[in-house]
This record gives structure tokens, C-alpha cells and sequence, in this order.
């Protein structure tokens, strides 16, 4: 008697495509998928349960491995959480410091995603060139904090080291060498038919469907919703700069694979008009009491990370230690789209919509 | 060696023969090594990277401890996996890889067989392959792997059917299916004989349609690592996965051979000046240009998807190579009989 089976394919924790030790168990019709569970936690570690036992000024390098390829949004989020909570002021040249990095942090991030991205639809070469141009910015970044991923470079009130002599001119010459690689990015890859082909029209949603997951970053954006909290509710300096958000029409891969190339080049057009502004001298950290201890009470303070809105939420008893800590993480609010996404789709889209909602386990699992 | 085959059988010819096969195998192994040194080599200077070097003078030897390291690997099979197909399907796989090498002419007179059916002969065997990877897959009992071995089935069968029909149009202006005989038709001094200009179409679909049976980018459906982690040969490690890349890349001889046979020329020089330089020379040159191409592409291209894969062999292929049958058809019809 002849009849069909359902396959029940376990992809992950170990496959090369869910970027880390994340788990995908799908039920396959043929290479259609009817139902798709992720598993996460094989990255979690307890961040936040460990932070109540921990000074702020400890917490920081926890946070560098949460979204290990974003460490320095993540740096930001937590001091910029206690420094409004104390109400501290904060030196520009910190400020500055702490702008560059972030935009620079963006760029190095979205070239890691474009090139992870290509390597999932089956294009090895652009991944070196992404990393041929991300090791630029993290030799930035290692000649000003001494390493390469987890910086541990922001402190409560400013940042723990002041550009070294010269640093600022290499960020500036490091802008029109990345926009020239940007074009060299979208003549290789942007126009392949087998490229869009595979991305476009892939994993579609609407605005209001990106709302009620609480979607952010370019997934939210690729809907035609202009949301970027560097806009709407601006911190730090970015108020000073003109930029602009780019927003998708369909919301497909498509859209988001355009939102993050074009994402870098706004980076780009904010850290240009950072370097020409960074003030001559200086202090880099604020007046700071030597025990940070927040007043009693609760702050939540969110940011743009380059996957999204990444926030903070401490509780504090008036104590050097937080009552409890909290972070909104944007891969893993982005991720839980992803079951609804994949069904009726093959296992070649999996891959497709995985990548674009572009997840960093260290972040989901925290 | 072809006046040697005319003549009748004695045991000195045998002799000759079985030296000769052996030493073709030597050439195809040696060639096998060396592609896989240059495949990485040029896809490393392609990606910014230096490609192998450590091992032997510019990493020469690379190949060879790679070899040596599988070989010396533990040989293991899956507990539930069905121990018979496991073991045949490596074997199944390399076997037609060697024997469609047989009818490939080098040169006027350095060649192997002389089958009148040679196109059929090596459309028939290279058709065994597909089996292999489909039973590899099954027998390996492991959902990658069979998803894999059952993509191979389809995107195979899909794509021998252009690669057929592609040959056909050449077949016709030959008027033979010897690959001696094709060679011969495309004589003339000049590389516009060749059957690549008048064939263009056939020629266009022949090379797509053998990427395709390649197993190789923007094909490579079958063992897409970032989808389905290895896919067919998941399962195999050791001399047994050495013979499923061994089989992959004499295919590649195979074709880039049967390529520069079919549609460029052959032995014949691409200009009658030129002709003072030997045959094997130009057999040489036009088959290595086939081989870099194909390296080229998988530095260059993303993979394409099932559905899609499908979709352009039968609906853009298939109709393609079907069309230039006809124009070829018409062509003999109209400009050579009368």
C-alpha cells in the first residue's frame, strides 16, 4: 500500500545556515513546509540574572555578548539606561566617540549580514569581501579599545579610551573607500537575476502584521513604515545630523536586502558629518560618582541597533547592583515572525527568510 | 593508436591497450589532483584569499594529503543505514565517470574507442551517475541526504533532456554520432567552422545543461551546503566521499572534453597559420578554457532555487534546444543539400 509520510526534519542546532546555534524543527510535504517550531536557548547564558549580581561597570562586557556583532550598540544601550536614570551629563567628545562607534558598528554589522546573506543563497565569494572591508573597522576599533568584537569600551558617564592621534583621520578616509565598495557590492551582486530571483517576493508580510509581532529595524521598515528611533525619539547626537531612513514598499526580502546596503550608506553620510564636527579637546568621561548607584526606580530607554530597537529596562533599589535587569532584544522579538512566515514556503525559503530577518543568537538566547 | 585498433587482436596489442588505459587513468587522476589545486587556487585569488600552500612548493601537494588524509579515515556506515546500497553507491557513481572517457578522440589519431555511436554512448553512461547519487542518498538513511538524492534525480533528469537535445543539432551537421566524425565536420582552418558560431543556441543550452549535470554552482542543488548541510553524500566520510568527489570532478574532465569535442573544434587550430602548433596543443588550451570556466562560475554566482531550476529547464531549455533542432534542420534543408 502506497502512502505519503510527512518528514519531520530537524534543522540545527548544528546546520550552517541558522547562524549559530539555533533550531528550526519543520514538517516537510515533499520540500513544502506545513509547520515549523523554532527551539532557542542553546546560547543562553543568563545575562540578565547575572547582572543583579554585578556593579553597572560590570555588566558592560556582558552586554558585548549578547549581539556579539553589534557589541557597541549594545554598550550604549545599558550606560545611556543608567546615566538617564542618575541624570548625567556626558562630555561631547564621549559623545562623539560613542556616535562613530555606533555608526561604524552599523556598517560592520550590515556588511557582516550582506555577506552571511549571499553565503546563504550560495554566493561564497562576496562573503570575503564583506570581511575584507569589516576588518578595516575593526582595526578602528581594536586601535581604540584594544579588541576586535567584545569592546567593553563605553563606560557610565563616556568612554573608557580617547581616540588615539590619527584615528579620526583613518574614519574619515575609511568613508569614500566603503562607499566605493558599496558600489562595487550592488554591480556584483544587487543586479544577479538568480539573486533577486531567489529574494524577491520572498517572505512577505504587511505593516500592521510587522506591528503586531513588534517587529523593528529594517524588518519593520521594509513594510513602508518609516520607524527609526535615531528619528522619532533621537539620542545621543542624533538630532545634529541629517540623514535620511530608508523605508521598503513590499516587504520582502527584497526590500530589506535594499533598507541594510542603504542603511550603510546613510551610516556613512552620519559618520562624515561626525568627523567634520568632532571637537578638537576634551574630556571623554563625565563627572561620574565613584559607586555608580542609580536612584530608587525604574528607567526603560531604547535605541536603533542595526537589527532593530534594542532596549533596557533597569529596576533600581538605590543600590550599586540593578534589582532586576532587562533587555529588549530585537533579534529575538524579530525572530518569532518566522513560524508564521515559513509555512507553505520550501526548504530553500527557510534559508531565504532566516537569513533576512537577520537573528544573532547570542542576542535571541542572551 | 588508431591504426592499432584496426588491426586484428594479438596479445602484444592487448599489451598496448591495457598500457594505454592505464595510463590514461594516470593522466585523468593526475588531472583530477591538479583541478582540484587550481579550482582552489583560482577561486582563493578570486575571493581574496592565497588558495593552498603549505604543503609541497606552492601547495602542490595539497591534493595529495587531503587524499591520503581520507584514506586513512575511519570507514565508517550508519548503524541503520542499508549496508549494501551504502557500499555500491560510491562505486556506482565513478564506474560510467572512467568508461564515458573511452570515447573522447584527443587528436586525429590518439583515441580510445571508436564507437559510431559515441554521443549516445556517453549520454547513456553519464545517465548511470544519477543512480549512484540517488541511491547514496536513499541507502544513507538520512533525511539531508535523501532530500538531496531526490532533488539530484529530478534536476538530472530535467537536465539531460536539453543536453540531449542540444548535442542533436550538431549531431545533424556532422551527419554522425562518431565524435571523430564531429570533429572532422568542423575542419576548415578557420574557428568560425567550429560548431559553437552556427550552434550558438545548441552550444548556449549544452553548457548550461552540463553545469547543470555537473552538479556544480549556480546548480549545486544537490549537496547546497546551506540548505541541506551536504546532501547526498551527508553520510560519507573517508575513501567512500573520495569517490563521490572523484566521480565529480572526472565528470568535469568528461565534459570540458566533450565540449571542446562537440562544439569547439577539437583538435583544430583557430586559424590556418596557426595549424604548425600539434592538435593535442589546441585539444589542450580549448579544454582547460572549459575547465576555468566552470571554476569561474562557482566563485561568481549564487544557487539557484529547486522550483526555479525546473521551471527554466523545461520551460526555457528544453523549448530552446527543441527550436534549434528545427532551425538546424532547416538550415541543412535549405543552404547544404541543395
Amino acid at each position: 500500500m502506497i502512502r505519503t509520510e510527512e518528514l519531520l526534519l530537524n534543522v540545527g542546532p548544528q546546520h550552517p545556515s541558522t547562524h549559530g546555534v539555533f533550531r528550526i524543527i519543520v514538517k516537510l510535504d515533499g520540500e513544502v513546509i506545513t509547520d515549523a517550531t523554532p527551539v532557542m536557548g542553546y546560547l543562553h547564558r543568563g545575562t540578565e540574572k547575572l547582572a543583579e549580581n554585578l556593579n553597572y561597570t560590570q555588566i558592560i562586557p556582558y552586554t558585548d555578548r549578547m549581539d556579539y556583532v553589534s557589541a557597541m550598540t549594545n554598550n550604549y544601550v545599558l550606560c545611556h539606561a543608567v546615566e538617564t536614570m542618575m541624570g548625567l551629563q556626558i562630555p561631547e567628545r564621549a559623545e562623539f566617540l560613542r556616535l562613530i562607534v555606533m555608526e561604524l558598528q552599523r556598517v560592520a554589522s550590515h556588511l557582516v549580514w550582506w555577506g552571511t546573506y549571499l553565503l546563504d543563497i550560495g554566493a561564497m565569494s562576496p562573503f570575503l569581501y564583506a570581511f575584507r572591508d569589516r576588518e578595516i573597522i575593526i582595526n578602528l576599533f581594536n586601535e581604540l579599545c584594544g579588541a576586535r568584537l567584545t569592546y567593553n569600551y563605553m563606560r557610565v558617564g563616556g568612554v573608557k579610551w580617547d581616540a588615539p592621534d590619527g584615528w579620526i583621520d583613518k574614519v574619515s578616509e575609511f568613508i569614500p573607500y566603503m562607499e566605493s565598495k558599496l558600489e562595487e557590492y550592488d554591480r556584483l551582486v544587487s543586479g544577479n537575476e538568480i539573486f533577486l530571483a531567489r529574494i524577491k517576493g520572498i517572505g512577505v508580510y504587511d505593516a500592521e502584521t510587522a506591528v503586531s509581532y513588534g517587529l523593528s529595524g529594517a524588518n519593520l521598515r521594509c513594510t513602508g513604515l518609516n520607524w527609526d528611533l535615531r528619528k522619532t525619539e533621537p539620542y545621543s547626537l542624533y538630532d545634529r545630523f541629517a540623514f535620511d531612513v530608508p523605508v521598503g514598499r513590499t516587504g520582502d526580502c527584497y526590500d530589506r536586502y535594499r533598507i541594510r546596503l542603504e542603511e550603510i550608506r546613510q551610516s556613512l553620510r552620519i559618520l562624515r558629518q561626525a568627523v567634520e564636527q568632532f571637537p578638537e579637546g576634551g574630556e571623554t568621561m563625565g563627572k561620574v560618582p565613584r559607586v555608580i548607584r542609580p536612584p530608587e526606580g525604574e528607567v526603560y530607554v531604547r535605541i536603533e541597533s542595526p537589527r532593530g530597537e534594542i532596549g533596557c529596562h533597569i529596576v533600581s533599589k538605590g543600590k550599586a547592583e540593578p534589582y532586576r535587569l532587562k533587555f529588549r532584544r530585537p533579534s529575538f522579538v524579530n525572530l518569532q515572525i518566522l513560524p508564521k512566515l515559513l509555512i507553505g514556503e520550501t526548504m530553500t525559503n527557510l534559508i531565504t527568510i532566516l537569513g533576512g530577518i537577520d537573528i544573532v543568537v547570542g542576542e535571541v538566547d542572551c | 593508436m588508431g591504426d592499432l585498433l584496426r588491426e586484428p587482436l594479438t596479445w602484444g596489442h592487448a599489451l598496448i591497450f591495457a598500457a594505454a588505459a592505464i595510463l590514461l587513468m594516470g593522466i585523468v587522476l593526475g588531472f583530477v589532483t591538479y583541478a582540484i589545486y587550481f579550482e582552489r587556487k583560482v577561486i582563493g585569488w578570486m575571493q581574496l584569499r592565497v588558495g593552498p600552500n603549505r604543503v609541497g612548493p606552492f601547495g602542490l601537494l595539497q591534493t595529495v594529503a587531503d587524499v591520503l588524509k581520507l584514506l586513512l579515515k575511519e570507514d565508517t556506515i550508519p548503524r541503520k543505514a542499508d549496508r549494501v546500497l551504502f557500499v555500491l553507491a560510491p562505486v556506482l557513481a565513478f564506474v560510467p565517470a572512467f568508461a564515458v572517457l573511452a570515447v573522447i578522440p584527443y587528436t586525429q589519431s590518439l583515441y580510445f574507442a571508436d564507437l559510431n555511436v559515441g554521443v549516445l554512448y556517453y549520454v547513456a553512461l553519464s545517465g548511470i551517475s544519477t543512480l549512484a547519487i540517488v541511491l547514496g542518498g536513499w541507502a544513507s538513511n538520512n533525511k539531508y541526504a535523501l532530500l538531496g538524492g531526490m532533488r539530484s534525480a529530478a534536476q538530472m533528469i530535467s537536465y539531460e533532456v536539453p543536453l540531449v537535445i542540444s548535442i542533436v543539432g550538431t549531431v545533424m551537421l556532422s551527419g554522425s554520432m562518431n565524435l571523430r566524425t564531429i570533429v572532422e565536420a568542423q575542419s576548415g582552418g578557420w574557428f568560425w567552422n567550429w560548431h559553437f558560431l552556427p550552434q550558438f543556441i545548441g552550444f548556449g543550452v549544452f553548457m548550461i545543461a552540463a553545469v547543470s549535470e555537473l552538479n556544480r554552482t549556480p546548480f549545486d542543488l544537490p549537496e547546497a551546503e546551506s540548505e541541506l548541510v551536504a546532501g547526498y553524500h551527508v553520510e560519507y566520510s573517508g575513501f567512500r566521499f573520495a569517490f563521490f568527489m572523484l566521480t565529480e570532478y572526472v565528470y568535469v574532465y568528461a565534459i570540458a572534453a566533450l565540449t571542446t569535442v562537440l562544439f569547439l573544434g577539437g583538435w583544430h587550430a583557430p586559424a590556418p597559420f596557426l595549424a604548425v602548433v600539434p592538435g593535442l596543443i589546441w585539444f589542450i588550451l580549448k579544454f582547460a578554457c572549459i575547465v576555468f570556466f566552470l571554476f569561474w562560475l562557482r566563485a561568481t554566482f549564487p544557487r539557484v532555487r529547486v522550483d526555479q531550476l525546473m521551471g527554466f529547464g523545461w520551460k526555457v531549455l528544453l523549448p530552446l534546444a527543441i527550436v534549434n533542432v528545427f532551425v538546424t534542420a532547416g538550415y541543412i534543408e535549405l543552404f547544404i543539400k541543395h
